[in-house]
């Protein structure tokens, strides 16, 4: 009995974890539409700035790799 | 690995016997995820070093010198076709001014030749025309001489004539006429 | 595990047995030389940039072969990326750059192959990459600008009494670096290959098979792209940092 509840725990907070994928995926989302609404604006200088914009995208996903981490963490390592 | 993740499942199925044994897992094995399974940590991180040293001999020592050289050998090959280029159209630039010069001057020259020949055609048309002229007035003034003899030789004619036949019809009237009157008077008449 | 409690309905998962490290050659025990699958899949690692970046350049020809220019593309996309990010004085580590994204990539593509072990999808793998250039920055950083380097934490632009504080985050930030460094690679890979496995499980039911089938293929051509923008993003973050090393003052 005692397990099982440890059990749910560690899926309730998983699932709750997987909730940061779905902010990540928000703020992904917003960098790559703001960089387009600019790079429409003016396209001349949206070729150089590609490089920040994977940089953005990388560190807005990271974040949601570490929720996700937390996820695997508690379905499988606690 | 399988009968570790057997154990594990079989931790989460059946009831609290297990916990003691959850706590090891948690502790000691951290078998759920294997990535988190440290005991194989030494030996991936020496493969991988090995693999990165091996990585960097190849690309140091081979790959990046000999792809560098290649872009460079590129480079000078674009650079001097470029020169060669330029230069050819150098070179073209000046074949076309030579032959505008070769045209100009053959130009030049033609339209010199054409005034020379010109120039001599007057020059041989003026002196037949000086000649022909001469040659008319020449010719004008014979025959004008000559009219001017048959004028004076038909004068003298038209004289005899109107003095003989003046005498004659003064003769015929009856009349005996003074021939120095009658020639007098003719003279005097042709002269009115 | 929650696979277990389906497993009377066939519907098993287990999608994190493929990045089990096994010995090839018999035996449970891994010890450090053990060769294991990890091995394995280094070695076709180092032989499949070996095969690009050698045997595919092998004719130096002016005017390149396919295969050479796949090489000179590489080339000339990460010397390029050096030099527009780290500037012009880092070229001399590009042969480092140039390993860690030629590695990175080819793992990561490699780990695509159905039935292969993804090296990269281990922390251990990537804390060796991601503690190396956190190292080499900051051995680098000091060498190159002595104390001056810690500038690097002093925001001069800001208000002073704003600066300790911003030096703390600034600290905190950067030894975070090698941490989020190693676990976004580690994680997109691990989390890419374990959907298309939880996926793959699903095509046990015949009614959600075909729907299955769909969803794996269109997460494989995601992992495709995300194997490529992850050794990018790992690769210009070196970049990132190398610059920060040379130039502190921003």
């Amino acid at each position: 009995m005692e397990g099982d509840i440890a059990n749910m725990g560690q899926f309730i907070g998983a699932g709750l974890a997987a909730i940061g994928s779905g902010a990540a995926a928000i703020g992904v989302g917003n960098v790559a539409g703001n960089f387009l609404a600019g790079a429409l604006r003016n396209p001349s200088a949206a070729g150089e700035q590609t490089a920040t914009l994977f940089i953005g995208i990388a560190f807005a996903e990271a974040l949601g790799i570490f929720a996700f981490l937390v996820a695997l963490l508690l379905m499988f390592a606690v | 690995m399988a009968d570790t993740t057997e154990s594990h499942g079989a931790d989460g199925a059946t009831d609290a016997a297990h916990g003691a044994a959850d706590a090891a897992h948690g502790g000691a094995e951290a078998v759920g995820m294997p990535q988190l399974d440290f005991s194989t940590f030494p030996n991936q991180i020496f493969w991988l070093i090995v693999a990165l040293i091996a990585i960097y001999m190849i690309l140091n020592k081979v790959a990046l010198p000999r792809i560098a050289s290649v872009l460079a050998d590129r480079q000078g090959a674009i650079t001097s076709d470029i020169a060669a280029a330029e230069e050819l159209k150098l070179k073209a630039v000046e074949a076309e001014a030579a032959y505008e010069k070769a045209l100009a001057s053959a130009r030049a020259e033609s339209a010199e030749i054409i005034a020379a020949a010109r120039q001599e055609i007057q020059v041989e048309l003026d002196e037949a025309i000086a000649k022909a002229d001469a040659e008319i007035s020449e010719r004008a003034a014979q025959s004008e001489k000559a009219i001017g003899e048959i004028q004076a030789g038909a004068m003298e004619s038209v004289e005899a004539v109107a003095k003989s036949t003046a005498g004659e019809i003064v003769s015929a009237l009856g009349l005996s006429a003074d021939r120095a009157a009658v020639d007098g008077a003719v003279a005097a008449r042709l002269k009115g | 595990m929650a696979d277990e409690v389906y497993k009377d309905d066939g519907l098993v998962f287990h999608p994190m047995d493929q990045f089990i490290v096994t010995p090839l050659f018999g035996g449970t025990e891994v010890h450090w030389y053990t060769i294991t699958n990890v091995t394995l899949w280094l070695a076709l690692a180092v032989a499949a940039i070996a095969a690009m970046m050698v045997f595919g350049t092998r004719g130096r020809a002016t005017v390149p072969s396919k295969s050479q220019s796949i090489a000179e593309l590489a080339y000339t996309f990460i010397h390029k990326m050096v030099e527009d990010v780290a500037g012009k004085d880092a070229l001399k580590f590009f042969p480092y750059i140039m390993t860690l994204f030629m590695f990175i990539v080819f793992a990561n593509f490699l780990g695509l192959i159905p039935m292969a072990f993804t090296t990269t999808s281990h922390i251990a793998v990537t804390a060796v990459l991601a503690m190396g250039v956190f190292l080499t920055v900051t051995i680098l950083g000091f060498v190159k600008n002595g104390a001056g380097f810690l500038g690097l934490f002093w925001v001069s632009s800001a208000p002073l009494p704003l600066r300790p504080v911003l030096a703390v985050i600034e600290i905190i930030s950067y030894f975070v670096r090698p941490v989020s460094h190693s676990i976004r690679l580690a994680g997109n890979m691990m989390a890419g290959h374990a959907v298309l496995k939880v996926f793959a499980g699903f095509a046990a039911i015949t009614a959600v098979a075909p729907i299955s089938v769909l969803a794996v293929t269109a997460m494989y051509g995601l992992e495709v792209l995300v194997s490529f923008i992850q050794a990018y993003v790992f690769t210009i973050l070196t970049c990132v940092y190398l610059k920060d090393a040379l130039h502190p003052h921003h």
